[in-house]
């Protein structure tokens, strides 16, 4: 019965282990044999030596990155926490309103912050219409970040959302019975309960964030090239697979290397810790 | 007798009935084969006259006429365009590259060779787009528009006539100046003012142009394709390099903007017809493209697209709005110096890129990223000491 019930489970779970298979394990190895691979096929590491020259790229990139979403968090850690007190009917009217957003277009979001942010857009132009100065928003850091937290945001609630809702209450009221005030039950119970939230949000936010080439295209301007234009380029315009993949290879890497980081955050012990 | 006569006759008949098609020979050939069939034709965005406006919709136009139905898609670079050609899976039956591109296509074989039997509008191209030197042979292409860059300026922000591509390195105008958004374009314009070959194999050459480039990047806006449109009409910038078609619509909105062709000299380009080889309706392709040198449609396309055209009848046809335009077709002693793209080696077309890459990181300062990357993983660090430290404290404590 038992061995007959793991066959099945090995059955009904092979499709997956194709799947992985064939749209996972593969490309990862093509991604790697381009990076070690000049344009005859032999064996380099001369694509990788290149990288060097866009060290500046990667640090610009995983900061910004790292920078909206850290914004994403406090802005989405506070609404989700407001979300998940309220009754179902606003609960779902609200996740409705988040969501609403992603329905439309990502590059016809990102175009429109465009519209809003120019130098003759509709912020300067309400700003000049007072009588102040007009400022430089497009073209600007501060713009791409505003471009990835805009775009992101709902990756970062939704997950922190869907937590704090599963949390069990009875934890918090254990807490209060136990004389806990407000402050001390949500930095004791509701902050550490919702920390896997909180961590598969970052990754959800993080990845993109570091990897976007059309949001730093249309808002960023000349000062600011992120890693992915740079490997968009390598495949779109220069024909150069191999130093674009070897690139890609590293960014993988290091957002590996980010997010082993942030899960040290989330191990059992640490979460109640805090 | 009757016999003689009647074998005369029916000759007579039979030659007669030979010789009508050649006498008729302009007739259109029998095309109701292709009906119900599929044409996939690539070009450049906004590159056809599409209805908008109350102009001809050129393919609805063909699909009425031969009930070939047009799949009609974009492109926004030739390498785009090559590298979704390259990669096989899209099928295309006609494409609109430019010379280099062409050139390109024509050394890795991906282009048909065209039966201009089928073409015989071809015949209205001026001889002097014919035969260019990435088609001696005129096997492959059939020329659909040319033209030249040149520099547009806002007369109200920029004083002065401009003559010179010097004018995009003057601090005067820091900030209010755009420049190609693409590797090939934008090195064309340092090396006409260098007075270098814009082919040139040599990596000095390349390094010099570069230096240039480096010097004009903090002077620069942003690095723009058709964003200049809305920059340059709504007065965000002052000075673009850009096509002189296009500076004939930006000007139809902007009175205020001016054009020249600077006396370094200038890019000029064909952007040509031609057949992928693995095109599965090769017949509605060429029956596509002398369609499109069909003088009706030919004019309709010159007037909706303002770049100039290779075509003799639409130079003359009195419904052709920009017949004689001074800035599409300068008299001789107006006509600036020109350079033709050639196709580059792999080579030096890597090296390109990687300038091109090298330029435009430069202008990151990336001061702050370093400063606040360091505090991050500090703070981290720190946190996980702390942690750390609880930890075995309440171990000891229990």
């Amino acid at each position: 019965m038992n061995k007959q019930s793991s066959l099945m489970s090995r059955l009904a779970g092979a499709p997956y282990l194709v799947w992985a298979a064939l749209f996972i394990i593969v490309p990862l190895g093509m991604v790697a044999y381009y990076a070690f691979t000049d344009s005859e096929g032999a064996f380099t590491l001369a694509n990788l030596a290149e990288i060097s020259k866009y060290k500046d790229t990667f640090v610009l990139s995983i900061w910004l990155g790292l920078l909206a979403t850290v914004i994403c968090l406090l802005i989405a850690y506070p609404l989700a926490y407001i979300m998940a007190q309220k009754g179902p009917q606003k609960q779902s009217t609200m996740t409705m309103l988040i969501m609403l957003p992603m329905w439309m277009n990502f590059l016809l979001r990102t175009y429109s912050w465009m519209t809003i942010l120019e130098d003759y857009g509709l912020v300067n132009t309400l700003i000049t219409s007072l009588g102040f100065e007009p400022l430089q928003l497009i073209n600007t850091r501060g713009a791409v970040v505003l471009g990835m937290v805009y775009n992101f945001l709902p990756y970062m609630i939704l997950p922190i959302y869907t937590v704090m809702l599963k949390t069990d209450h009875s934890l918090v009221e254990a807490a209060q019975d136990l004389g806990g005030n407000k402050l001390d039950v949500f930095r004791n119970v509701t902050i550490p309960l919702s920390v896997p939230g909180v961590v598969s949000g970052f990754t959800m936010v993080f990845v993109p964030s570091v990897s976007t080439f059309y949001i730093s295209q249309k808002l960023g301007g000349t000062g600011t090239i992120l890693i992915g234009d740079i490997i968009e380029t390598q495949f779109q315009t220069a024909n150069n697979f191999h130093l674009g993949a070897s690139l890609s290879f590293i960014l993988m890497i290091l957002i590996f290397i980010c997010l082993a980081v942030m899960n040290r955050f989330s191990d059992d012990d640490g979460g109640v810790i805090i | 007798m009757i016999k003689r006569f009647f074998s005369c006759l029916i000759a007579a008949v039979l030659l007669f009935s030979c010789a009508l098609p050649a006498l008729a020979a302009p007739a259109e050939k029998d095309y109701s084969h292709l009906r119900g069939t599929t044409l996939n034709v690539y070009n450049w965005g906004e590159y056809i006259s599409d209805g908008s406006e109350g102009t001809l919709d050129v393919n609805a136009e063909f699909e009425k006429e031969y009930g070939i139905k047009v799949n009609y898609t974009n492109f926004d670079s030739n390498e785009n365009m090559y590298n979704k050609l390259k990669s096989g899976g899209a099928n295309y039956d006609v494409i609109i590259p430019s010379e280099y591109m062409v050139a390109k296509l024509i050394d890795e074989d991906m282009l048909a060779e065209l039966d201009f039997s089928n073409i015989p509008n071809y015949q209205y191209i001026l001889p002097k787009y014919k035969g260019l030197y990435y088609d001696p042979e005129e096997k492959y292409t059939v020329p659909y528009t040319v033209g030249m860059v040149g520099l547009i300026y806002n007369t109200t922000m920029v004083d002065g006539p401009v003559d010179s591509w010097g004018i995009m390195w003057d601090e005067q105008y820091a900030g209010k100046i755009l420049m190609f958004n693409n590797p090939r374009d934008a090195f064309c314009i340092a090396q006409c003012y260098l007075g270098q070959s814009v082919n040139s194999t040599d990596t000095k050459d390349w390094d010099a142009a570069l230096d240039l480039l480096k010097k004009q990047n903090p002077l620069i806006s942003s690095y723009v394709m058709d964003e200049v449109y809305n920059k340059m009409e709504k007065g965000e910038a002052a000075i673009a390099a850009y096509y002189a078609g296009d500076y004939l619509t930006m000007y139809d909105t902007n009175p205020d903007l001016a054009f020249c062709y600077p006396k370094e000299g200038v890019n000029y380009f064909v952007d040509s017809m031609c057949v992928p080889k693995n095109t599965e309706n090769k017949e509605a392709a060429e029956l596509y493209i002398n369609f499109m040198c069909r003088e009706d449609i030919a004019v309709a396309n010159a007037n909706y697209i303002c770049y100039a055209t290779p075509h003799a009848l639409v130079l003359e046809s009195d419904d052709y709005d920009l017949k004689g335009n001074e800035i599409l077709y300068p008299d001789e002693s107006q006509m600036p110096v020109t350079q033709i793209f050639e196709n580059l080696d792999y080579e030096t077309q890597q090296y390109m890129t990687m300038l091109w890459n090298e330029l435009k990181i430069e202008g990151n300062s990336i001061m702050d990223a370093y400063v606040g990357l360091s505090v991050s993983l500090a703070l981290v660090v720190i946190y996980l000491i702390y942690k750390f430290i609880k930890k075995k404290k309440r171990e000891a404590y229990y």
